[in-house]
């Protein structure tokens, strides 16, 4: 099993996402440095649409994430509704 | 009266498919290879195009909504840090250095990776492919702007900025950068997808713009940090783009797993190799340091590339030829870069200097193997010399490598005591190697890399110099001459830090005192 990662700039607009993961994911850690947070988990890790709105009580469209987004690793399955990063087949 | 029907909208997948897959046509007066003659020569096999996915299923008009907004956002953070004077903010002048480096040798690559992907979008005939090349060569020119106008902002106040392209194509040591670009712009589309897009940008970018940029928001450059990571975000789709290109010449055909794993160890290699500049800014041109350069390659490289090689296990891929090589470095390759530049100032636009003593102690708690063994004592003996005003620059020339032109600095796996040398003979010539892996990649095609163009030699062939220069004439410097002809402004732009223009202007406007007696 490997980590898959996410990272963010560390600013407003991403608290609630980070949040978000962390929520969902309950193996996810997130690690903070100047300017950004990096947030590891095994095998997976999921951003829901629904639980940024829950937190935010705005409506979000899960392709604004590219906005703060700074990189990644592991596959991408990606809908209206999650993206998801996975070395899962 | 009519009723209101509501206009049930596309799904994310379907949008993505009506906006991409319906801009593809099968010719019918010329035949689709000679429409589209690159994208087989290479040998790989594609059955079925369809099969190409870009993850993010960014389309067009999402693409120019969201990266208005990045650009909106990235512009405000620049000109703030324009008004406010924000160059006066950062930790110390030395940092500007990592800036000079950045401009001089990553943004033109940028521009490089623009022309590469227009190309290849031009190449590929399946449009799912085409459409990301496109968006990524845009996204480049992006960068390759943003870039620029973001350091135009310190090329007002600091030197070794103002000739950038000029010297891309000339100075020596950006030979490295360019070399690697046109070997990949100058190779089939596949393989310009496995160098850039997966080698490159999937498994290294990650140590240049996640660390490194943290480290500018650390120095107080917001700018750098903006602009770093507003490019990095672009750069994750790239790296998908990059996976999914692998996974797709992977499971089109059985015949492409040998071209691909053979792409795979030459282009890890060459970017790993292109990778020591960004060790060296990282270990020593950071004046608050977040993480050491073995620490991101842990973190980065053998984690984050570790669980894709593992992961490509299952279409008989393996990890790149040269990891375990790559991975041994982590401990010597930025300090044997710091000190090359050390030893070659006189003929780079940037300056050098010679690590503090809190520096020495943070590398050495970070490199315990081999600091204190290996380079500390260099760096203390250079140190004496320059206090006795005897600061070394080493006037001769050195050897480089045909295949990844740096000079022969690094040393043998296993033995960090000594340089790391191998040759080939090539229809009656020799050519030099820094690394069984540079000589490897020589060997599987010789015509191409005959072809370098390696500073040293054409220095030493006299074609470094201006139209009318006479070597003949009593009295002629060639170094001089050489500067000359990079358009380098010999005293302004190189020589130590410690004494130069960049050091007096940045504590004048400051308004502190010089420290007394150099570097303590």
């Amino acid at each position: 099993m490997s980590n898959v990662f996410i990272a963010f700039q560390a600013n407003e607009e991403s608290r609630p996402l980070v949040e978000a993961i962390l929520a969902d994911n309950p193996n996810a850690q997130a690690a903070h440095s100047p300017g950004l947070v990096k947030i590891d988990a095994p095998n997976r890790l999921t951003i829901r649409r629904k639980t940024i709105e829950e937190l935010t009580g705005k409506p979000y469209d899960l392709q604004q994430l590219h906005i703060n987004l700074i990189t990644l690793s592991g596959h991408i399955d990606e809908d209206d509704d999650q993206f998801s990063l996975s070395w899962k087949h | 009266m009519d009723t209101r029907v509501a206009k049930k909208k596309l799904g994310l997948k379907e949008r993505y498919a009506a906006m991409t897959r319906g801009l593809a046509w099968e010719t019918s007066y010329q035949s689709m290879d000679e429409v589209f003659p690159y994208d087989k020569y290479e040998g790989i096999k594609i059955h079925d195009w369809d099969k190409w996915e870009d993850p993010f299923r960014l389309t067009m008009d999402a693409y120019w909504k969201y990266q208005g907004e990045k650009e909106k956002k990235l512009y405000a953070v620049i000109e703030a840090f324009a008004q406010n004077n924000g160059q006066l903010g950062v930790t110390d002048a030395r940092y500007i250095n990592a800036l000079k480096l950045f401009i001089q040798g990553v943004t033109p690559l940028e521009y490089y990776a623009h022309r590469g992907f227009s190309h290849a979008g031009r190449a590929f005939r399946g449009a799912g492919a085409s459409v990301a090349c496109q968006m990524q060569s845009v996204d480049e020119l992006r960068h390759y702007q943003t870039e620029t106008h973001a350091i135009s902002h310190y090329n007002k106040y600091f030197n070794g900025m103002h000739h950038s392209n000029h010297w891309f194509d000339r100075v020596w040591y950006l030979s490295v950068p360019k070399s690697f670009f046109e070997d990949a712009c100058t190779g089939g589309p596949f393989e310009f997808l496995t160098s850039v897009s997966f080698s490159f940008e999937y498994v290294l970018t990650n140590l240049l713009f996640v660390p490194f940029m943290s480290g500018a928001a650390h120095n107080g450059d917001m700018s750098t940090v903006t602009f770093g990571f507003s490019a990095q975000s672009d750069e994750s789709r790239h790296m998908t783009l990059g996976i999914e290109c692998i996974k797709f010449m992977l499971e089109q055909d059985p015949a492409n797993v040998p071209i691909v794993q053979r792409w795979i160890d030459k282009w890890f290699w060459r970017g790993y190799r292109l990778l020591t500049l960004v060790a060296m800014m990282q270990d020593y041109m950071l004046p608050k340091r977040v993480m050491s350069w073995k620490e991101a390659w842990e973190m980065y490289a053998e984690e984050g590339g570790g669980a894709l090689f593992k992961d490509l296990a299952r279409y008989g891929i393996r990890e790149p030829a040269g990891w375990k090589d790559a991975c041994e470095g982590k401990d010597h390759i930025s300090h044997q870069a710091w000190a090359t530049f050390y030893n070659y100032n006189g003929a780079a636009p940037f300056h050098t200097w010679v690590p503090r003593d809190d520096e020495q102690a943070w590398l050495a708690e970070k490199y315990p193997e081999t600091y204190e063994r290996h380079y500390k004592p260099r760096w203390d003996y250079w140190r004496e010399q320059a206090a006795a005003g005897n600061r070394f620059y080493n006037m001769t020339l050195p050897m480089l490598c045909t295949t990844c032109q740096i000079p022969m600095l690094f040393t043998e796996p296993g033995d960090a005591t000594k340089i790391c040398y191998r040759e080939s003979d090539w229809r009656g010539n020799r050519y030099h190697f820094c690394s069984d892996h540079c000589k490897g990649i020589f060997d599987h095609e010789p015509e191409k890399y005959v072809q370098s163009w390696l500073p040293v030699h054409q220095i030493y062939q006299g074609h470094c110099f201006k139209p009318g220069t006479d070597p003949t004439k009593e009295g002629f410097d060639p170094l001089l001459a050489v500067l000359d002809y990079y358009e380098l402004n010999v005293g302004r732009d190189n020589f130590d830090f410690e004494g130069s223009e960049d050091q007096k202007n940045f504590a004048a406007w400051r308004g502190e005192a010089l420290p007394a007696g150099g570097a303590k």
